[in-house]
């Protein structure tokens, strides 16, 4: 695939995660088998399990953490190795990783804290056989909650890993 | 006259006046304790000329606001006067002033000529009969009239409380619109007192934590510009910007300049792990300070460059530590329970303002250099991120209210804990950063 292939689908994957965004999980769970109720399968949509919004909602796009912590919880080991899977099969895709944190915190440690996210999700996909040239990471430390209120509820998804998809440029 | 001090927009000079013997000055001795606020009077500056005359209100009523503003002042009210001040030369009727209790008194004149614009004042301590100090005028463009009133301001203040003023002083800052889970941030600029914002960047991209040089011209920040944390350093008068060099795959973060503006202090995350660095900002080399698997950030010079206070979770929980500049084992200075956070040094250099996170509060609290007499100044949801006065008495903060709805504004507090009071902003406001006294 051409960069300017890879490009269009990027387009894709942003306007798939525009949408979601306010609900992550809304679609996961019923909607990852293989084909719609009478078997066709709608490209790019969440039932092509090479398109990015399957990847987002039946892979599952995040792992999340316990106050303060970044090791990973079994949990968040098995959606890694989901991913790590899909990354291995889908190659003309490249990942970046965003860690945040919930908002209990000062914004600098909350930076520190969310690379350190980041960088335990990365590590784990290396282990896992993706190549590290295909995994940047970013820190968003308190800045982009994805839930508003102030307590546990909200904060245990906003202390996440976010596998953001992207083209793979590195060829 | 004797000129003092002269610059492009702004120029001073002492009124000759015969000179008079003191007793007993006016003073007040800021200290630990509660203190009733000194009441003084400052009747409407007298207009020398009719275009004058809007600005003699506005410029009395600014150095009004300033000495209240503070907390040690207490201003007696125009309708309670018996003597009137038409005349800047005409003689105080300390009598009248006494009836009312005015222990300070504070008259000014002001003339306008063209696009220059001039204020006289004399300080009168009314219960010694004397005048406290030189009578001094100051010379500007009528466009710097309230710089002009922070000025006299400033001179009230601290030839009664035998400290360095603030008044004439600037705050950087991240203007915030928007909900929380979509913030728009952009780097705003402002008096100390809310008033005159300018915005310095746009709200394309995130922006954290600016901070002033030394000599206030230029603000090191944050910025997401790039996709990533990386470090921006602003020309504030030209509102030009550079990014500092860092390295491909890491992230930096929480600049400080060195007192001589020279050096940069910051956090570099790279794989995971942050770590603090020293930059010669202008050859662009970096030196690697700490060297550990834990979280060293938010760094601080102390005001003689010698040694750097910073966060670090090396002990399992953040909490402050010391170094040298040079390298060495850093030292833990806090000791209480809690989480601690974005210490910094006092620009007198006897106290380091931090963050403290304790049994799901926030607080900004201050202790001495060694880490004892810790004392927490205020409570709240969430306080975070103080920056000091240029006087080293009053400190500034975010505080974010919780909830869907939670919203950053900008709080001072003096640092006795005395006087806790919002900064008035157009927008929500966080990460304050208080420049030096402007010259």
């Amino acid at each position: 695939m051409k960069v300017s292939s890879k490009l269009a689908a990027l387009g894709l994957v942003l306007a798939v995660a525009a949408c979601t965004n306010t609900s992550p999980f809304a679609a996961s769970g019923g909607d990852g088998g293989a084909g719609g109720a009478n078997g066709s399968v709608e490209p790019g949509s969440p039932s092509d399990p090479r398109s990015p919004a399957y990847f987002q909602q039946a892979v599952g796009d995040r792992v999340l953490f316990t106050v303060n912590e970044s090791t990973l919880t079994d949990t968040a080991k098995a959606t890694l190795q989901g991913q790590a899977d899909w990354l291995l099969q889908n190659t003309d895709y490249a990942a970046r990783i965003e860690g945040h944190a919930d908002e209990q915190g000062t914004r600098e440690y909350n930076l520190a804290l969310g690379a350190r996210r980041a960088n335990a999700a990365r590590e784990y996909l290396i282990s896992r056989g993706v190549a590290g040239n295909r995994i940047t990471t970013v820190s968003y430390g308190k800045e982009r909650p994805i839930e508003i209120c102030s307590q546990e509820a909200c904060y245990a998804k906003n202390r996440r890993a976010v596998t953001v998809l992207v083209a793979n440029v590195t060829g | 006259m004797m000129k003092l001090l002269t610059s492009i927009f702004l120029g001073a000079a002492l009124l000759a006046v015969p000179a008079v013997a003191q007793n007993k000055p006016l003073r007040i001795e800021i200290t630990e304790g509660v203190i009733e606020p000194l009441p003084f009077a400052a009747p409407d500056f007298v207009p020398d000329t009719p275009a004058a005359a809007q600005y003699a209100t506005q410029l009395s009523r600014v150095v009004a606001a300033d000495l209240t503003g503070t907390g040690l002042f207490r201003e007696i009210p125009a309708n309670a006067y018996i003597s009137q001040v038409s005349s800047f030369d005409a003689p105080i009727q300390y009598a009248d002033w006494k009836a009312i209790n005015a222990q300070a008194l504070v008259t000014g004149g002001v003339s306008v000529s063209g696009n220059t614009l001039t204020v006289r004042f004399r300080v009168w301590d009314v219960f010694s009969d004397t005048e406290l100090g030189n009578g001094l005028q100051f010379t500007g463009t009528v466009d710097g009239w309230r710089r002009m009133a922070h000025k006299v301001a400033d001179q009230v203040y601290s030839r009664i409380t035998g400290e360095g003023g603030y008044f004439d002083s600037r705050v950087v800052f991240v203007s915030e619109s928007g909900p929380k889970n979509e913030r728009r941030k952009r780097l705003a600029i402002m008096d100390y007192d809310g008033a005159n914002v300018q915005y310095l960047t746009d709200s394309s991209s995130i922006v954290l934590a600016p901070r002033f040089s030394p000599a206030g011209d230029r603000v090191l920040y944050t910025s997401y510009e790039s996709g990533v944390p990386r470090i921006y350093v602003l020309d504030v008068g030209a509102v030009q910007r550079n990014v500092l060099p860092t390295q491909e795959g890491t992230m930096s973060f929480a600049p400080r300049f060195s007192p001589d503006g020279r050096n940069v202090v910051y956090s570099l995350a790279r794989g995971g792990n942050t770590d603090l660095y020293l930059m010669d900002i202008n050859s662009g080399q970096s030196r690697q300070l700490t060297n550990a698997p834990s979280i060293e950030t938010a760094p601080s010079f102390s005001p003689d460059g010698s040694q750097i206070v910073f966060e670090s979770d090396r002990s399992g929980t953040p909490q402050l530590y010391l170094m040298p500049v040079t390298g060495g084992e850093p030292r833990k200075i806090s000791s209480g329970k809690g989480r601690y956070g974005t210490p910094v040094w006092s620009p007198r250099g006897d106290l380091i303002a931090f963050t403290k996170q304790s049994q799901g509060r926030f607080h900004i609290g201050v202790m001495r250099t060694d880490g004892s007499e810790e004392r927490l100044l205020t409570a709240s949801f969430l306080d975070e991120g103080p920056t000091w006065a240029p006087n080293g008495r009053v400190i500034m903060f975010t505080r974010e209210t919780q909830g869907a709805q939670g919203r950053a504004t900008l709080y001072s507090v003096d640092i006795s804990g005395r006087n806790l009071r919002p900064v008035r902003t157009p927008d929500g406001a966080s990460d304050p950063a208080w420049s030096p006294l402007q010259k």
